[in-house]
């Protein structure tokens, strides 16, 4: 597919994969909104929106149309083009992201070979790592063009959280990617589709539980979460950086906020969860079935960890400023830097 | 290369063309009634006082600066990371190597800790 030019047939299939990617994303992200809602008022010992359709399933559409015919303010004192473009820059390359997570395995139909994944870069992981910082100058931009206090400084509380443990973040992969000898993600998983000792299957979270750690609390903090949400204090900063935003401007920066989410999820579960392999079990030798149990044990996964970020957002109280940046800087940092020097360590003794 | 990219540009159209479409349709079929209470900055119902942007604390710049400095150590981790199962059956001297670099940034690390750089009060 690399050497060959692009035949009628392969643009076909990848917009259908494109439209299948963007299409389950965007679904996944109404699901969410709900979802979020409905887990709340469960633990809280409530009920959430359900009036709108069974068990309030469509309540993510009205709040959709509701969005799109409210009236969309632009306030005299903002910087107007810096202002438009900021909620761009939180959605697009959250949506862009996705492109080079394999969701599956390969699929064998119109006599070629189909990997179900959008791109499958040799630079997959840098690429993914490109896109998420560009997410801060979405949030800063935003806060600053608004010219208004409360979104100023919720863009510079957001700068500086998500660039403190970008650092974080960026070291712990370093593990997976020692092991893996590639940044390209297919190599990542075909990795981890095999069994450690025999018994386990060789998911990196086994070979990297500490790695694992601070991906997690990082990609806690790089999307903006409980207990991480510091950005967006709402007893605080009022909304931090969209306070001055309305309508879908306003429901953009929350759709990206949600597909960086489901984006993370899927990494995590590509990263360190072995991706779509399904453990013990050779998708290879299964076909079509194979395919499907590999997408299957790949939603499963990503489900998880979906609900995992809502669990403990309402678990876990919101941090100070002080203790986050703290813990970023005193305790992950070095951790991170640990975690190369042994995984170097018990790579030379094992290798 | 061009041919691997070409996927990702093919996206970023669509996605482009997709969130241009949704500016457009809120921006048609939302009601259009501004006023001079509606269109003046946020401040929790009281009148603005003073100037948004005034000035904010030193500490943002010196965390923007350590960023910098280290993500670009990170950046240098990924190469090494990749041929590191490579080149370990040449010996051990790509894991000492490293080892001497890692050192050598935990130094730069501790002085900045000790100078009070990563104190935020």
């Amino acid at each position: 597919m690399a050497e060959a030019g692009y035949a009628f047939i392969d643009i076909a299939v990848l917009l259908v994969k494109i439209a299948l990617v963007l299409g389950v994303n965007l679904l996944l992200l109404a699901l969410m909104t709900l979802a979020e809602r409905r887990v709340a008022g469960f633990m809280q010992d409530r009920y959430g929106p359900n009036r709108v359709g069974p068990e309030g399933l469509f309540q993510p559409i009205a709040d959709g149309v509701k969005f799109l015919f409210k009236e969309d303010v632009i306030p005299s004192h903002v910087e107007k083009v810096l202002y438009i473009l900021a909620p761009s820059l939180v959605l697009a390359p959250a949506l862009l992201t996705f492109a080079v997570i394999p969701f599956g395995g390969t699929l064998s139909a119109f006599g070629r070979e189909i990997q179900l994944q959008i791109a499958n870069l040799n630079v997959g992981l840098l690429y993914i790592f490109a896109l998420a910082s560009l997410t801060v100058y979405g949030l800063v931009l935003g806060g600053w063009a608004s010219n208004s206090k409360y979104p100023l400084l919720g863009g510079l509380r957001s700068s500086a959280q998500m660039i403190s443990y970008e650092i974080s973040m960026g070291l712990s992969v370093i593990g997976v990617l020692m092991i893996a000898g590639s940044l390209r993600l297919n190599d990542v998983v075909a990795q981890q589709n095999t069994l450690l000792f025999g018994v386990l299957p060789n998911w990196n979270v086994f070979l990297q539980p500490l790695g694992f750690l601070i991906f997690l609390i990082a990609a806690f903090a790089e999307t903006n979460r409980l207990p991480f949400d510091l950005p967006e204090a709402e007893p605080e900063l009022v909304g931090g950086y969209h306070t001055e935003y309305s309508s879908m401007k306003f429901a953009m920066f929350f759709m990206g906020e949600y597909v960086a989410l489901i984006t993370s999820s899927a990494l995590i579960t590509t990263l360190y969860f072995g991706g779509w392999d399904f453990p013990y079990v050779d998708e290879s030798a299964l076909g079509v079935w194979g395919v499907v149990l590999s997408v299957l044990a790949f939603s499963v996964k990503t489900g998880f960890f979906l609900f995992l970020y809502l669990w403990v957002r309402w678990t876990l109280p919101r941090f100070r400023f002080d203790q986050l940046m703290n813990l970023g800087w005193k305790v992950m940092l070095p951790l991170a830097l640990l975690n190369v020097v042994l995984t170097g360590i018990v790579m030379y003794w094992v290798v | 290369m061009v041919a691997e990219m070409f996927p990702i540009l093919l996206l970023l159209v669509v996605v482009m063309a997709m969130v241009a479409g949704m500016f457009v349709m809120t921006h048609m079929l939302g009601p259009r009634r501004p006023g001079d209470i509606k269109l003046s900055p946020y401040e929790s119902g009281m009148e603005p006082v003073g100037e948004p942007r005034t000035r904010f604390s030193i500490r943002f710049y010196i965390i923007a600066m350590l960023f910098v400095l280290f993500d670009i150590e990170v950046v240098f981790f990924y190469p090494w990371a990749v041929v590191y199962k490579k080149l370990l059956s040449q010996g051990a001297f790509i894991l000492i190597e490293m080892l001497v670099f890692i050192g050598l940034l935990f130094v730069g690390y501790m002085y900045a800790w000790k100078r009070g750089a990563l104190e935020w009060e």
